[in-house]
């Protein structure tokens, strides 16, 4: 039994009198255990949330053991996890902000603290602060990866979490998954967005404009609007969309044939001056769904912007990073995953420029925010179609299961377990996806569960012949993509998954060089020119024949009725010791 | 009016045709002989070789290459070479891990052309794409890596 809010505001209460909260994570206030109560700083405040994942509900969501940071990016932000995160920005074990943003004493504090996000107590949240600042001088941005996460935005296409926000006041959107449903339905449920989606960086390819497909701007190619100005009680913003610039690489191009991604960082510099020299506005800023490598990356090339406000990498940043380019400094944030975090960011501006900031990250505790009546009757009404389905038990969990950390998580082992047993196969594969929630030893597993670590609209399964060099290849093809020494060649997920196969890793090396010693789970070492009976899902290229992942997973669960993961098969890294602290 | 983009593109694209079938008309046989050997290199500097007789060009930076970072589809990868020096008289495209490295030759007539093209061309894996410039008599370079990947795991 977690806490009540009661008993959560005496833990803050003690917290805060002891000097445990940090200012970084919660703001400097003198008496007030309220960790919701901040300080009105500037003139304009932006509120900002990213990748919820389509999470309506609270949850659980462990962060990262593993996050490795390589070369000059070592040790730095966001690659800091557990006691070196604590210690880089001042927080004490054992605190609500731990428990927020850290794996340490994972199941302990889940249990005291209880779960975190939920849109219906995010939309308290937004409100209290929209409303203690003056509504009419606040932002709402959403940094996409809206729309896809759970079983109901599966089944309603998205629209779940359209309506959702819509009905939380969200004013200009980016995205990512929002493009893994077929083309025509994006553009449908953006019409029933009632805020701005943005995108410089999507295109309408040329040979598509020629046959006469639609776009935003004909002579620019740009698919959707690449910025929007707002004017907030005087001071003028301007925010730039940026998408994921590789979505039709990481997810199948087939649903959004017409429409071409990438940085486009000379665009992103032309578009900055454009503004600058035409709007003239206060203060530039970019919601981004890069990854928050490649936004550090562009916040050092490209001048003229206030802040990145980024997502993708699900990476919960107490502060922002502060960059210096050749005309001055961009600062760059990145607001985690899952509804767990809302960012805070104000701005002061005095003659015209931004002069000072203040940016919390607050991580939305479910037990300590009353949910939103509005928002809750929402949820229930777009949840009550569906909800002895989702409610359905299927197993139960007696250990903690996860999956977000550079290697395998538990619960893609499970995945994994049940594609090997179901199909048959000596491999299976299982995408590094950053999203997909945390269950609690001893917690039921539902559909729902099983649907909140699946759900893509290309969920089908495969199982194929693959030689020993073809899996070595394939494998350092997506470790290239996670560990490339160029952010802007990097894709923003995590390591494939392996179950059955075990191999030594060397991130640090080039492509080709990473990857060695290839073993299957009885210890012989994969040949390169055998053949290996492999299993998986979420292929990109073309649509796989075999059933949807859920299904799979759901008659293993059935079948086996509690899960106990006898192995991890995690590699052997080699070159990162650096990097953490415990890897177990 | 202002032509739409579209219309534009169709516009430039039609006279593009004409051009090029033109050109292959008028020139088969002169083609025939320098294709052959420039098309059979199995490098760049080979392919330079027969092309100019050369295979010393200057790095410049007053080319540019425009390509995303990574290619969305290998198979039709777009390329846009921008030149600023003066009296461009060709452009030609090579991807050095191609079997057949030289892609194209563009050929500007007149002197006076802006040296600007805008193509598709095709990758099997990550490699450098290299346009060599010939422009007053003289031979200049500029590379650019483009990553061909995998898709897939992306979170």
């Amino acid at each position: 039994m977690s806490m009540s809010r009661r008993q959560f505001l005496q833990v803050m209460a003690i917290a805060s009198a002891n000097g445990l909260l940090p200012q970084s994570v919660f703001a400097q206030r003198q008496q007030s255990a309220d960790p919701y109560e901040i300080p009105n700083f500037g003139q304009i405040r932006l509120l900002h949330f990213t990748d919820c994942h389509a999470q309506l509900l609270p949850l659980y969501y462990r962060e990262p053991q593993v996050n490795l940071g390589l070369n000059d990016r070592q040790g730095k932000v966001p690659h800091l996890v557990g006691h070196a995160f604590l210690k880089h920005f001042n927080i004490q074990m054992n605190t609500p902000a731990a428990y927020a943003f850290t794996h340490l004493n994972y199941v302990k504090a889940a249990q005291k603290y209880g779960k975190v996000g939920g849109f219906a107590h995010l939309a308290t949240l937004i409100k209290r602060l929209r409303e203690t600042y003056g509504r009419e001088k606040t932002l709402l941005l959403d940094g996409g990866d809206t729309w896809q996460g759970s079983g109901t935005a599966y089944w309603t296409r998205g629209q779940d979490m359209v309506g959702a926000c819509n009905q939380l006041g969200v004013d200009i959107m980016t995205g990512h998954w929002e493009f893994t449903y077929p083309a025509a339905e994006v553009l449908a449920n953006l019409k029933q967005f009632q805020g701005e989606f943005l995108a410089q960086n999507v295109k309408v390819k040329e040979e598509a404009l020629f046959v006469g497909a639609a776009a935003f701007n004909e002579l620019t190619g740009h698919a959707f609007k690449p910025y929007a100005i707002r004017d907030l009680s005087g001071v003028r913003v301007a925010v730039i969309g940026q998408a994921f610039p590789y979505t039709p690489i990481a997810n199948p191009a087939r649903f959004i044939p017409d429409w071409t991604f990438g940085i486009q960082e000379t665009e992103m510099q032309q578009l900055v001056n454009q503004i600058r020299h035409q709007e003239k506005p206060n203060i530039v800023i970019v919601i981004s769904h890069n990854g928050m490598d490649v936004d550090l990356k562009m916040a050092s090339r490209v001048t003229g912007i206030d802040a990145i406000l980024g997502g993708h990498t699900h990476d919960g940043v107490p502060q922002p990073t502060t960059v210096k380019n050749r005309d001055g400094v961009t600062l760059v944030s990145n607001a985690g995953s899952n509804g767990k975090f809302l960012g805070v960011l104000d701005f002061a501006v005095n003659k015209g420029k931004v002069t000072a900031y203040q940016y919390h990250l607050l991580p939305i505790f479910s037990n300590l925010l009353a949910p939103d009546e509005e928002m809750q009757t929402y949820i229930d009404k777009v949840r009550a179609p569906y909800l002895a389905k989702l409610n359905e038990k299927l197993a139960v969990t007696e250990q903690l299961l996860y999956r977000r950390g550079n290697f395998n998580g538990t619960f893609d082992q499970l995945i994994c377990n049940a594609l090997r047993e179901q199909n048959d196969a000596q491999i299976a594969l299982s995408p590094g996806f950053r999203w997909g929630t945390t269950l609690l030893p001893g917690q039921p597993i539902t559909l729902e569960a099983v649907l909140n670590q699946t759900c893509i609209t290309y969920p089908e399964t495969y199982v194929r012949n693959l030689s020993g060099q073809a899996i070595k290849t394939l494998l350092e093809a997506v470790g290239d993509n996670l560990f490339n020494n160029d952010p802007y060649l990097q894709q923003g997920g995590d390591m494939v998954r392996t179950g059955g196969l075990n191999y030594v890793c060397e991130p640090t090396q080039a492509i080709h060089k990473r990857i060695s010693n290839l073993t299957l789970d009885d210890g012989t070492a994969l040949d390169m020119n055998k053949q290996y009976k492999v299993t998986g899902w979420a292929t990109v290229a073309n649509q796989s024949s075999g059933k949807p992942i859920w299904e799979v997973v759901v008659d293993y669960l059935r079948a086996h009725q509690t899960v106990k993961l006898d192995k991890i098969n995690l590699p052997q890294l080699i070159g990162v010791e650096a990097n953490f602290e415990a890897y177990t | 009016m202002i032509t739409s983009r579209r219309n534009f593109l169709k516009n430039t694209l039609s006279s593009a045709i004409v051009l090029i079938t033109s050109t292959a008309i008028l020139s088969q046989r002169v083609l025939a002989d320098w294709s052959k050997m420039a098309f059979t290199a199995k490098n760049t500097e080979e392919a330079l070789m027969a092309l100019f007789n050369d295979s010393d060009a200057t790095v410049s930076d007053k080319i540019t290459i425009v390509s995303p970072e990574i290619a969305e589809n290998g198979k039709v990868v777009p390329v846009e070479v921008k030149v600023d020096l003066p009296r461009v008289e060709s452009i030609t495209l090579f991807s050095e891990k191609n079997p057949v490295p030289l892609l194209a030759q563009f050929n500007f007539t007149g002197g006076r052309a802006k040296g600007w093209i805008k193509t598709r061309i095709k990758m099997a894996e990550t490699g450098k794409v290299i346009a060599v410039v010939k422009a007053d008599s003289k031979l200049y370079q500029a590379s650019r890596e483009i990553k061909v990947t995998v898709g897939g795991c992306g979170g």
